[in-house]
């Protein structure tokens, strides 16, 4: 009977049907202070030590200082408490920590495919909704909460209830200057927010193959933003070849016996999913978003929509609000929308092969007067690299401010954040009210786009720079 | 390990809306200790409080309104508890005294985390949940709605309502159940599976860390 990826990973880790769900093998628990301090130290309040600690990471991501310079040891001071209790309980667990001065140190879903903690054909863990940014290796990744992380640290296992398998078919090919991050906005904007709920969304066909696999994360990532429960992608060369020599990668043979498996992780043919959706590549525009959801979704070229029922707005009020607080109007022009913000980073766009894009824009040209524009790389590795790359020179000299790594501005935890009112264009995945600071206003976008409005100082494609 | 779930009769919060995310039910700075209590007063601090900080409230905004003191029941819309997993946004509810979520639908993270806290996250049709939400605005002291959890029950606008909820769920909030204690009763077999596992897939466990 043929089977389906997701299929073949479930089946491998099933250790018996039990009440509440499938009992599964958990292969890996990554934690990060801001959920994951918390679950330790409850677990060893109960009692409970960790049933596999050599499977287990800790990193410091959400609120760790991320401007240049920051102290090693404490962090920002609004996260001092997360920062300190994890270091504590990781220590006391006995699991490896990436600390805030740790070479590896970085966003939890960037480090572990950069050392290789992700692999296909794994089960991964985190209490970070963004897990399944790692199911573009072929790795069955998913995000809890950390009551749930309690369990899988205890037990290396998690009751599941067997989510539905959504296949996304992507056609055509991706015009020049649309990227991962705009294909995207593209689904969710056109099958909404709830388009994946709650299933397994395996993205396949040949646009998606063709994607390197840092866009393959990006991709990934914002399934999340789409409901999934987790999304997929099959293992392939590329992949193998981005995994092989990585730190906690099998070595030699190991490698070579591994691959063989991972060779067999794809979706048979005839495979029966539960659901599909096919688009056409070479039908999505560079994205950005209108409204106070990852689905209010247009083309740069578009205007604000007007309220339509349907995938969108439950009602007219909703969409009022939306509008509102974003201050926009139904059919002014995204286009030439004045920002005040524009930042590069997050789980979503803050790897090499993104900062090497927005730099390529960015090389030879000035941010606009007015405008605060920040890159954070995702890993501190990725920020070694752009700057030995000369990447980091190219953003410095426009007038980017060069951060140390974290998840930094992508969301307002009580440090810094952007003014109200402010107008952020953001290669981050939530443009919820608030989110990068009280009253402010996100339009997320590729870190092109991000990088080419920067230098507008408003919305802008990268099409209407000169040169 | 959370309480068994008791059926209830309680003033019931309107939030009629569509994709309610955790950041608007706890935002980030609102969650400043490394501990499962005290966020109560931080719960939709963004829409609860015209200045956050200064905890000044916006009387238009349903917590603020005395009409709802006391409320233990959450009416919502589609997607509710979408964006970051953070339990916080479950603690902060629970710690106001919110024992039952019925929204038209739930985002996966948000609803394992209300299971494992305790709370109800009943599902329940747009229309049942507009008609009660009518309903309850009339007179929220008044009209307050009967849970019944065992029958799958909402008593509301003088009629009988079925939630969905899956059975393994229902009884595990009947229960208070700890989960990590009913899973480790299966200790024996997951050790055997994992022998057998280490043997078949080596390159997953060979982690000797630099």
């Amino acid at each position: 009977m043929p089977d389906t990826l997701f299929e073949k990973i479930w089946n491998e880790h099933l250790i018996a049907e039990v009440g509440g769900g499938d009992l599964l093998l958990v292969d890996r628990v990554l934690l990060h202070e801001r959920t994951g301090g918390v679950a330790l130290q409850s677990l060893r309040a109960r009692g409970h030590a960790l049933a596999a600690p050599a499977q287990v990471f800790a990193t410091m991501d959400h609120v760790v200082d991320t401007r240049p310079g920051r102290s090693a040891r404490i962090g920002a001071s609004f996260g001092a408490p997360f920062i300190e209790v994890t270091r504590r309980e990781a220590l006391a667990a006995g699991i490896r920590l990436f600390d805030v001065d740790d070479a590896q140190q970085g966003i939890v879903h960037v480090i572990s495919p950069e050392l290789g903690i992700v692999l296909p054909g794994l089960t991964l863990v985190c209490p970070d909704s963004h897990t399944g940014t790692q199911g573009a290796f072929g790795a069955l990744a998913w995000g809890i909460g950390s009551t749930e992380a309690e369990h899988a640290l205890a037990t290396q296992t998690l009751r599941v209830k067997k989510p539905s398998v959504l296949r996304v078919q992507i056609d055509g090919v991706l015009s020049v200057a649309v990227t991962a991050k705009d294909l995207a906005l593209h689904l969710i904007a056109t099958h909404g927010a709830a388009g994946g709920k709650g299933a397994v969304v395996e993205f396949a066909g040949p646009a998606v193959r063709a994607l390197d696999i840092e866009a393959r994360m990006t991709l990934c990532n914002m399934a999340t933003e789409f409901s999934a429960f987790a999304a997929i992608i099959a293992p392939d060369e590329r992949t193998f070849a981005y995994l092989r020599g990585r730190p906690l990668a099998p070595t030699g043979a190991a490698f070579e016996r591994a691959v063989e498996h991972w060779r067999s992780l794809r979706s048979d043919a005839g495979a029966r999913f539960d659901g599909e959706i096919r688009l056409d590549a070479s039908a999505v525009r560079p994205m950005v978003t209108w409204g106070t959801n990852p689905q209010d979704a247009v083309p740069i070229e578009a205007v604000v929509p007007p309220f339509a029922a349907g995938i969108g707005h439950e009602s007219a009020a909703a969409y009022e609000r939306a509008i509102r607080y974003m201050g926009l109007q139904p059919g002014e022009p995204m286009r030439g929308l004045p920002v005040d913000g524009a930042f590069i980073g997050a789980c979503t766009n803050s790897r090499l092969s993104d900062l090497r894009r927005a730099a390529g824009i960015l090389e030879g040209r000035k941010v606009a007067a007015g405008v605060r524009a920040i890159c954070v790389p995702g890993s501190s590795e990725v920020k070694r690299r752009a700057e030995a790359d000369g990447l980091a020179d190219i953003f410095i000299r426009a007038g980017f401010e060069w951060r140390e790594s974290g998840c930094s501005m992508c969301f307002f935890a009580g440090g810094e954040h952007f003014a109200p009112g402010q107008r952020i264009i953001s290669s981050t995945n939530r443009n919820f009210e608030g989110r990068q600071g009280p009253q402010t206003r996100t339009h997320l976008a590729s870190p092109e786009t991000v990088a080419a409005s920067a230098i507008s100082g408003h919305i802008a494609g990268v099409d209407e720079l000169g040169s | 390990m959370p309480e068994p779930f008791h059926n209830l009769t309680a003033v019931a919060l309107v939030l009629l809306r569509d994709n309610i995310d955790t950041d608007a039910i706890i935002p980030s700075r609102e969650i400043r200790s490394v501990t499962k209590v005290g966020l109560a007063a931080g719960l939709f601090a963004n829409w609860r409080y015209l200045k956050p900080e200064e905890r000044v409230p916006d009387p238009t905004f349903v917590l603020n309104d005395p009409a709802y003191h006391g409320a233990q029941i959450l009416i919502a819309g589609e997607n509710f508890g979408c964006g970051s997993s953070r339990e916080q946004a479950v603690w902060a509810l629970h710690e106001y005294g919110v024992r039952t979520v019925l929204a038209s639908s739930f985002n996966a993270i948000f609803y394992r985390n209300c299971l494992r806290n305790g709370i109800l996250p009943g599902q329940l049709e747009r229309v049942a949940l507009e008609q009660i939400a009518r309903w309850v605005t009339r007179d929220p002291q008044g009209n307050r709605i009967e849970i019944d959890l065992s029958r799958r029950t909402v008593l509301a606008a003088d009629r009988q309502w079925t939630f969905q909820i899956e059975q393994d769920a229902r009884d595990g909030l009947l229960e208070g159940m700890d989960e990590i204690e009913r899973t480790l009763k299966f200790s024996e077999q997951i050790t055997a599976f994992r022998n057998a596992d280490v043997v078949l897939r080596p390159w997953v466990y060979g982690l000797d860390l630099p």
